[in-house]
């Protein structure tokens, strides 16, 4: 069920970003909204920009104009890491885990973020009841929990993206930037993560950039579509779909 | 699990042959195991900022030689200094330098990073060297040994031995507690993957920096350790060849594992001493950085994981296991 | 210090500038379009400076030549050991993390000097400009300036230029462009790429080589002269900026002139000076002094 957007419930709002490399424009004063308990998918072309829209969003890369709004502040100037502990989480097109350490110390370190401390220097970390707790928990809502000993490197690539959610979950977020999370799943792996993203949407808001366009349609709240680093519809599904720019542009080519 | 003893029973069978060495060996035999020691020291605080964090560094020398620097200085002409305020103080004026070389160089990344701490590590050298205060190319000597409230005499061999043993044991104790902690997990993330550790919210330049300065005093530990026992200091153990010693101490014995440094410090003072040694190689010794050089290329290319990697690797050649099976390390790093 | 004084350091400075700048190239080039730090470039400085100093004898007696035949001699030498260098070793180096090649190339340097110290010793020699250049040049009434010295500043000048124009003018210089953002692009176009890297690390040997042989009659052959010339060109690169060319123009005039007015004002604190300055600029500027272009 898709939440009608009230003012008092989004929690990430992007304000005409703009982003230059020298001549190139690669986003074009592009405004986004998310909303509690709302997925909104951004779809495009390659090259459209939402990688670097996505960034942007994260506090990857600094915007050339333009400002970004996080949970009511203005976190335009915030690092990263400043957003990630504000409640911001984010995962990538490119499984980006600890593939040396086992899938309950990727989860378990992500979790620490909560609870850095690290000045206590003589306490085990593997005595922190809050991240192993945690660790245990998210591994579990990914479905990795049969898994947890597994040195992550050697996971399937489904189950990496799986740790890629769980990671991005471990620290509690409220918003979340999912970039490709669904890239080069099957069609069982893609059934468990689309239901995973509905379960989560009931308590975040969701930023859901993705090529696989059945998948979109069936999760998506909310649709922005961007080409040559521009938005050109920002509506309903359905609206999108019926839009004749959106067929023409990327659609209907696809 | 089985390695994880049979490591600790290596390591405690270590400070045991060290604890009983004395009783073994002559004069020479307990001064260059001191001297061993003291590498060992300063290994281990590089291996904190290359194998625990991943940070490059080429200019540790100049933190061993601002610790050793410092316990000449502060000392007075004629008597010992207390060793209560004296080794602290050496740790503190070669972590402040490193707090100061560390600010300025975490900004940059990969090979700049190895040339901006290579430099400062020269200008440290160049302030030694060409200044007053260094006491120039002839270096300066330390006349009055610390000492403690006349329990503790470091003018004598055997004290001074068994005083680098405990200091030895402490620095692998602390940092073997501090890799387990939150700290230390966090240092690990950020040489696995910075990026994830940014985005999961935490703030990797502090944690940088701290270990930066934990390691500067570490190896400034060192560098008081070896003035004391030489008894002087120069330019040269600020030299960038002293940086890439240690740097190789690390990678000989095995890179990410804290008895690597160790194991790299007591095979590099061993193939020292070999390369240089007259009776072997006759007139040629004085050409020691030949061996020493065609060793370095030849480990580094042969043996990837260091020696503390060659059970592994015999074990697994000779029961045809491939080594991507054996999958990787959640505990020991 | 009188207008002349000044005008001589001057000069100085933009000497050791402008050698500096050459040096620097071929370190940047190498690291830039193979992606190997080669901790041994200094090394290929002090080898061109000891080749100055020992071939001559050499050449002289074989050819009748001088100082320009030996400069031949060397480079031809030169460009042999560098192909023979990569081919052997270098080109094992490419794959590899930076750690490694920072010890592997650390090796070679030790493994240098000690060849160094068995063929040639390790006397301090200097060498003799040729009769040609070694004239001087009037400044003001009372002063002259050594026509050697502007001969290096114009060689290094041109050198420099001429990389350029190799670089952006012709087709060798695209290919390799090519060749160091995209290797199997450029391999399936045709393009020997390993015959292209060979050719490239043999060009950064012979202007190491060249900038040393050049340098030898003004700075003297002394056996520290290629970890010196090293660990300044790290210093040039780091002020300079990350990948700009321009950048480490800059920086390398930057510190030639901090070197040779602080030898002159203050000599106690010469050598510092230099990293000092370093620190300062990298306090203002953390990522150098100009972004990569």
């Amino acid at each position: 069920m898709s939440a009608s957007s009230k003012t008092d419930d989004i929690l990430l709002r992007g304000r005409e970003i703009t982003r230059r490399w020298g001549g190139l424009v690669a986003v074009d004063s592009v405004s986004i909204e998310l909303s509690r308990g709302q997925v909104h998918a951004v779809i495009g072309t390659n090259g459209a920009g939402k990688s670097t829209l996505i960034n942007i969003l994260s506090g990857e890369i600094a915007s050339s104009s333009g400002q970004v709004e996080l949970l009511g502040h203005d976190a335009t100037t915030w690092t990263q890491p400043r957003r990630a502990r504000a409640g911001l989480g984010r995962s990538y097109q490119r499984s980006t885990i600890f593939p040396s350490f086992t899938v309950f110390e990727n989860c378990r370190l992500a979790a620490q973020a909560h609870t850095q401390k690290p000045w206590q220097w003589w306490q085990d970390a593997q005595r922190c009841t809050a991240s192993t707790g945690t660790a245990r928990e998210v591994a579990a809502r990914a479905g990795l929990d049969a898994l947890l000993d597994r040195p992550a490197g050697l996971l399937s690539h489904g189950q990496k993206r799986q740790l890629e959610i769980a990671m991005c979950l471990a620290t509690e977020p409220q918003v979340l930037l999912l970039d490709e999370p669904l890239a080069g799943m099957g069609a069982e792996e893609t059934d468990r993560m689309l239901a995973l993203l509905a379960e989560l949407r009931a308590g975040h808001a969701i930023l859901l950039v993705e090529h696989d366009m059945d998948a979109v349609f069936r999760i998506a709240d909310r649709i922005t579509v961007m080409v040559n680093g521009a938005v050109i519809a920002s509506d309903t599904p359905q609206a999108v779909r019926a839009s004749p720019e959106v067929q023409l542009a990327y659609l209907g080519g696809h | 699990m089985n390695t994880d003893k049979s490591k600790f029973i290596f390591v405690i069978a270590c400070f045991a042959a060290l604890a009983a060495w004395p009783f073994m060996a002559g004069a020479y035999g307990v001064d260059l195991v001191t001297k061993i020691m003291i590498y060992a020291i300063f290994a281990l605080s590089l291996e904190l900022l290359v194998g625990t964090t991943g940070l490059v560094c080429f200019g540790q020398a100049a933190f061993f030689g601002i610790g050793a620097y410092g316990a000449v200085l502060l000392s007075p002409e004629s008597g010992s200094a207390s060793l209560l305020w004296l080794l602290p103080a050496c740790i503190l004026l070669a972590a402040l330098y490193a707090l100061a070389v560390g600010a300025l160089s975490l900004r940059t990344k990969g090979v700049y990073f190895i040339m901006v701490t290579l430099a400062f590590a020269q200008m440290a050298y160049y302030v030694v060297h060409d200044t007053p205060l260094g006491g120039g190319t002839d270096g300066i000597y330390l006349y009055g040994k610390p000492s403690f409230a006349g329990l503790i005499d470091l003018s004598q061999g055997l004290q001074l031995y068994f005083f680098t043993w405990l200091c030895l044991l402490a620095t692998f104790v602390k940092l073997a507690v501090l890799l387990k902690s939150r700290f230390g997990r966090a240092l690990a993330g950020i040489r696995v993957n910075e990026q994830r550790m940014r985005a999961t919210g935490f703030s990797t330049y502090p944690y940088k920096l701290a270990a930066f300065t934990v390691s500067g005093g570490i190896a400034g530990l060192a560098g008081f350790l070896f003035a004391v026992k030489d008894g002087y200091v120069n330019p040269e153990l600020l030299s960038w060849h002293l940086s890439g010693a240690v740097l190789i101490m690390i990678i000989l014995g095995g890179l990410g594992h804290l008895r690597g440094a160790l194991i790299g410090a007591f095979a590099f003072a061993l193939l020292q001493e070999f390369f240089k040694s007259e009776s072997i190689f006759g007139n040629f010794a004085r050409h020691w950085h030949l061996g020493l050089g065609i060793t370095i290329i030849l480990s580094v290319a042969l043996l990837p994981k260091g020696l503390v990697g060659l059970p592994a690797q015999w074990r697994d050649r000779l029961l045809g296991r491939s080594a991507r099976a054996r999958g990787a390390v959640g505990e020991s790093r | 210090m009188d207008f002349a004084t000044f005008l001589i350091q001057c000069l100085n400075s933009l000497q050791y500038g402008l050698l500096l700048f050459l040096v620097a190239s071929g370190l940047t080039l190498i690291f830039g379009i193979m992606g190997v730090i080669n901790l041994a470039h200094g090394s290929f400085y002090m080898i061109g400076a000891y080749m100055a100093y020992a071939l001559a004898p050499f050449v002289a007696a074989t050819f009748g030549g001088g100082f320009f035949s030996t400069l031949a001699v060397g480079l031809v030498l030169a460009v042999l050991l560098g192909y023979v260098l990569e081919w052997v070793f270098f080109s094992y180096l490419y794959e590899r993390e930076h750690l490694q090649q920072v010890l592997m190339t650390y090796g070679l340097i030790l493994v240098f000097e000690e060849l160094r110290s068995l063929l040639v010793g390790d006397d301090v020699h200097g060498v003799k400009a040729p009769d040609i250049l070694a004239g001087t040049l009037p400044l003001g009434e009372l002063m002259t300036y050594p026509v050697y010295r502007l001969f290096i500043s114009g060689v290094c000048l041109l050198l420099a230029l001429g990389m350029y124009l190799v670089f952006t003018r012709t087709r060798l210089g695209m290919m390799i462009r090519a060749g160091s953002t995209n290797r199997e692009m450029v391999q399936s176009l045709g393009v020997d790429i390993s015959f292209l890297y060979r050719v490239v690390f043999a060009a950064g040997v012979a202007i190491a080589v060249f900038a040393g042989m050049v340098a030898a009659p003004v700075s003297s052959v002394y056996p520290g002269m290629g970890n010196t010339v090293l660990i300044i060109c790290f210093v040039v690169v780091v002020i300079g900026g990350i990948g700009s060319i321009r950048g480490a123009l800059v920086a390398a005039l930057l510190i030639g002139f901090v070197d040779t007015f602080g030898k002159v004002l203050l000599p106690s604190a010469a050598g510092v000076l230099v990293y000092v300055m370093m620190a300062l600029i990298l306090l203002w500027k953390p990522d150098g002094l100009f972004k990569a272009g």
